[in-house]
């Protein structure tokens, strides 16, 4: 832990790379600044003044409209100024090596990355070289994390079920390509849920994801009993070379999740996506739009959480 | 040294003199934590019609530069609208006047108050900004590297303490 590159001296968290490894202290401390940023997005102003006079970049180098967004949205809610570089289609494709990108973009007088990038562990490459000023946060590398989305999942349970000691967590889908359920699993794990399940074929889930404190179920008609949460994963199928699902149709029939599977889990369940939705493959419409759904909540909470962590890091 | 005055009765002193300033109109803010303390007891004295509004200055310290984040901020929570009210703040220990300057600021961020009166227990001076407290219970020398805080016991009885500085 005293090694972990995303703490500073005092433990205080200055990048944020992944959830994993991070304390529950930390976790939580994130969790309830993000509560007090649902009360200045819910305000006519929704803005405050923390960050005002630093310079955000959004370097993607990886196409992502939403997420990209919602760290825009953030930062200008705390009243950075912004930039986005979608490197996917410039210096990069020149030959410019990623630390390159970065040494030019700081000497433009950079305060935080916020960096998204095909290759695990582009990121943590990036903290280690930026300047003690420069705070780096991860957006999603490649297979490995999206912290993130991770907290703003936990913060949504938390905000629905509050405490997470009792609760049952059920994992849909492509968890193999997913950095999303690999920063859930970590974030739930570290706040003490007792029961976290991952539901989805074989051929979708990573060798020995057990070590992680999973419990591993192929029919989700075993996996989805009684449980108080869903979180469907998408089903990454640009991600997805050679044949490891016969067909979307196929997929859909057995972990697609209805209104009759979900009858399986508790009547006060709540349903989560981390979008986009790709809606007849891993979920339902009438699902998605229907009673237990939370989607929309999530992402308006992910831009509180955003918030939260960009101007904790920022500070520290 | 002089003995610190007792909060309670300084509390009992602002209502009075608070009361025939209160209007069907007034409404009142208390700033985390020890002026929402006050507040809720002033509130409660005056008998205000609103609802007590709260408010944590965390997102418009001056200090963020040097201090970072305050840990764990809680939500402001205002249940009423801002503009064109007269408006009580409240605080425990007004000191350099850095913590009103921040309400305001955040206050602004709401609307347009008519008035904004400031409410503070104990002015232990050292004032870094213009700003002074309209009602005031009382004024307290704090020795250099003390600080003066605003506790509250269990049974919810206030009571002034000196502390070392951090």
């Amino acid at each position: 832990m005293q090694n972990d590159p995303q703490l500073n001296a005092n433990g205080e968290l200055r990048h944020l790379l992944s959830i994993e490894g991070l304390p529950r202290e930390v976790l939580m401390s994130i969790l309830d600044t993000a509560a007090s940023f649902v009360g200045v997005t819910e305000r006519e102003v929704k803005k405050v003044p923390l960050l005002r006079g630093k310079s955000v970049f959004n370097l993607f180098f990886e196409p992502s409209t939403r997420t990209r967004t919602t760290f825009e949205i953030a930062a200008k809610r705390l009243s950075a100024d912004v930039i986005n570089l979608n490197v996917a289609a410039s210096s990069q494709t020149k030959g410019e090596s990623l630390l390159d990108t970065v040494s030019n973009l700081s000497a433009m007088q950079a305060d935080l990355f916020v960096v998204r990038h095909g290759s695990s562990g582009a990121p943590f490459l990036i903290a280690q070289h930026v300047k003690p000023h420069e705070h780096v946060i991860n957006a999603g590398d490649g297979r490995h994390a999206h912290p993130t989305q991770g907290l703003l999942d936990l913060y949504t349970i938390r905000h629905y079920k509050q405490d997470f000691s009792r609760l049952r967590v059920a994992i849909v889908g492509d968890v193999l390509h997913s950095r999303v359920a690999r920063s859930l699993i970590h974030g739930l794990t570290t706040l003490g849920t007792p029961e976290v399940r991952v539901i989805g074929p074989q051929t979708l889930l990573p060798t020995g994801v057990e070590a992680l404190g999973v419990k591993v179920f192929n029919k989700m008609q075993d996996g989805l009993r009684d449980v108080d949460v869903v979180v469907m994963l998408r089903l990454q199928s640009e991600r997805m070379r050679g044949a490891l699902l016969p067909s979307a149709q196929e997929f859909f029939k057995h972990y697609g999740l209805t209104a009759q599977k979900l009858a399986l889990a508790k009547p006060d369940a709540i349903v989560m996506h981390p979008g986009p939705m790709n809606r007849g493959v891993e979920i339902d419409s009438t699902v998605a739009d229907g009673p237990h759904s939370v989607i929309l909540p999530q992402v308006t909470f992910g831009i509180a959480v955003r918030m939260a962590v960009m101007s904790i890091v920022a500070g520290n | 040294m002089n003995p610190l005055p007792d909060a309670e009765r300084l509390c009992t002193q602002l209502a009075t003199e608070l009361k025939p300033v209160v209007t069907s109109g007034t409404a009142m803010i208390g700033l985390y934590t020890g002026g929402v303390w006050l507040a809720e007891r002033l509130h409660a004295a005056l008998g205000i019609a609103e609802s007590l509004g709260t408010m944590d200055i965390a997102f418009y310290r001056d200090d963020y530069h040097q201090q970072g984040l305050a840990r764990d901020p809680k939500r402001t929570q205002i249940p009423f609208a801002v503009e064109g009210r007269d408006l009580l703040l409240v605080d425990d220990v007004l000191h350099t006047g850095r913590t009103v300057r921040a309400a305001m600021n955040e206050l602004f961020d709401y609307g347009r108050p008519a008035r904004i009166s400031l409410v503070v227990l104990a002015d232990r001076g050292g004032r870094e900004l213009p700003i002074c407290a309209q009602y005031c219970g009382g004024k307290v020398d704090v020795p250099v590297g003390m600080r003066l805080r605003l506790l509250r016991d269990g049974e919810g009885k206030l009571k002034l303490e000196m502390q070392h500085a951090e």
